[in-house]
This record gives C-alpha cells, structure tokens and sequence, in this order.
C-alpha cells in the first residue's frame, strides 16, 4: 500500500507529463520558426542547426528578423545575443540546482530557457525543482527541433511567402513574445520607447541599426528613470 | 543567412547561459539583474515595428501592416501564439488575394 502510494505520488509529479503542454506549444512555435526560415531563404541546414545549436527562440526569430530586413551578420548575432542577456539572470537564480561535472553543468546550461527556468523556480523544493528542469528542458528540446524540421519541410514547399502572408507573420510573432514581458510599468515604458526610436531610426539608419539603437537607447534611459525613481521613494 | 550567424549566435548564447550560476556565486547585481529584465521588451517592440513598416528606404504600410493589426486584435482577445500568427498571416494573405492592399 505505501509503495502503491508513493508510486501514485511519484507519477503525480511526473516532470515529463507536466512539461508536455509546454513542449508541444514549444514545438508549434518551432515549426513556425521553420518555415519562416525557409521561407526567407535560409538552408535546410543552418535553420535546423540554429534550433539545435541556438535553442533560444526569441533570438532565433530576432536575427531572422534583421537579416530579413536586410541587416548584416553582426547585427543579427549583437540582437540576439542582446535578446538572451537574460539568461545570465536566470542562471544566476538557478545557479544551486545546477549540477557539478563540467559535462552535466554544460548540458544544463543549454537547456535553460523561459519555460524550463519558470518551471523549475516555481517547484517548492530543489530535488523537484532539479527534475523539473531536466525534464521540461529536454522535452522542449527535442520537439522545438522536431518542430522546426517540419517546419522548414513545409516552408520550402509553399510558393511566394508574401501570397501566404509570412511576411507578416513574424512581426505577429514577436508581438505575441512581447505582450507576456509588459506586465510591469517599466517594461511597457521600455517597449514604448524602443518601438518608437525605432520607427524612427527606420527613415534614414541603415538596416539593422534601428533595433540595436532603440534597444541600447530605451535601456539606457529606464535604467537612469528607474534609478532616479527608486531613490526618491 | 551565413554559418556566421548560427555559430555566432550559439556561442555567444552558450556563454550568457554559462555566466549565471557564476554571477549566482559571485552575488549578482540588482542593477544588472534590471537592465537585463528590460532590455527584451524595448528590442522586441523595436522588431515588432521594425518587421511591420520597414520598406527600402522608408517606412510602408500595406497589407503586412493590416496582417500584423488582425494581430494584435487577436492578441487582445487572448489568443494563443499559433493563433496570432495565423491571423496576421491570413490577413495579409486575403487582403493580397482579392487586390485589396
């Protein structure tokens, strides 16, 4: 009776099962990073190498995003990279459930994204919270880049992308990345602000300059508002 | 898209997911810890409106643009992604189809 019970509460909290949701949204964003990809005229090859290689899927869809613009190699890496700073500050929160070994701690790193650092953080001891982690990390891994093969299968076999509306379907995408980050005042005023020094570096900066200009410009002025805003309260 | 972009992209990705734990050690710095949470919203606006407008040399407004507003409708109403996606997509697909934009 208590192993037929422990067993229950063991499969309870089955890692896996709690993560599938999330890996099979995962793998239908991923699908769609696979056929824009294609669509846009990037390889078989790097689009399926960038999921496996990358696994970051804002930075994915940013760099596709500004070469698709027409800007250069180091204004697509600088974005996305700009895009996954983040990751040091999850890491930073994660750092005691990460294991030891060089090899293990490398494989965790890469896993570490949005979904499986909120899963893990939200977990109310470290040894879920460790399970948690592997398990969300490896499922979403394995369908986003099952996701995005199919994708790229698909993508290479439609016709003129603008006909079926991809064009813009990436900006879509990267609205609906944008709408869970503005839950704070600070973040709408970020987003408000990089929006608009973008539109208008648009009219005369070349491309690829707008996005990193308005990023670098927004940051720089919340994080002088916000300092001048916490010591006056 | 070059190799450039792949390689570089992962390292440097690689790398920013290797600083945490370290940073974690070390104490990270609230400062940080704040410019980092705000940097993806002003970057992904700027793409946002970037990938909408942006036309050589210029801005533009077509049917993209009305494709990528169906989205936002959408996403007011709570769509999920997929459906965000697929609306501004149709969109633009039916605008273009019956000559309207």
């Amino acid at each position: 009776m208590n192993t037929w019970e422990s067993a229950m509460t063991t499969d309870r909290h089955d890692p896996l099962r709690a993560a599938l949701p999330v890996a099979v949204a995962c793998g239908l964003i991923g699908a769609s990073f696979g056929s824009l990809a294609a669509a846009s005229g990037v390889g078989a090859g790097k689009a399926i190498a960038m999921s496996s290689l990358v696994f970051a899927g804002g930075s994915q869809f940013a760099a596709l995003g500004v070469l698709a613009s027409g800007g250069s190699a180091l204004a697509a890496v600088a974005s996305g990279l700009l895009l996954n700073a983040r990751y040091a500050a999850f890491g930073a929160a994660l750092s005691e459930l990460l294991p030891a070994g060089p090899m293990r701690r490398l494989a965790a790193a890469h896993l570490l994204i949005d979904e499986s650092a909120a899963m893990a953080l939200a977990e109310p001891d470290a040894a879920r919270a460790r399970r948690t982690y592997w398990g969300a990390g490896v499922a979403i891994f394995v369908l986003w880049n099952l996701g995005t093969a199919a994708g790229v299968w698909a993508g290479s076999r439609m016709g003129d992308p603008a006909a079926f509306g991809l064009d813009a379907a990436l900006p879509a995408a990267m609205l609906a990345i944008l709408a869970p980050m503005l839950r704070s005042e600070q973040a709408r005023l970020a987003a408000a602000a990089g929006g608009a020094v973008a539109l208008v570096l648009a009219m005369f900066a070349p491309a690829g300059v707008p996005v990193m200009g308005a990023s670098f410009g927004a940051v720089v002025a919340l994080a002088a508002g916000g300092g001048a805003a916490g010591e006056a309260s | 898209m070059t190799w450039l972009v792949v390689i570089g992209l992962a390292v440097g990705t690689l790398a920013l997911r290797l600083l945490g734990p370290w940073l974690g050690r070390g104490g990270g710095d609230g400062r940080f810890a704040r410019v980092v949470q705000l940097v993806p919203a002003a970057m992904v606006a700027a793409l946002v409106v970037i990938g909408t407008f942006d036309g050589e040399g210029g801005l533009r407004v077509d049917a993209r643009a009305a494709g990528v507003g169906a989205g936002v409708v959408a996403l007011l109403l709570r769509a999920p992604m997929l459906v965000v996606v697929g609306v501004a997509a149709g969109t633009a697909a039916a605008l273009r189809w019956f000559g309207l934009a």
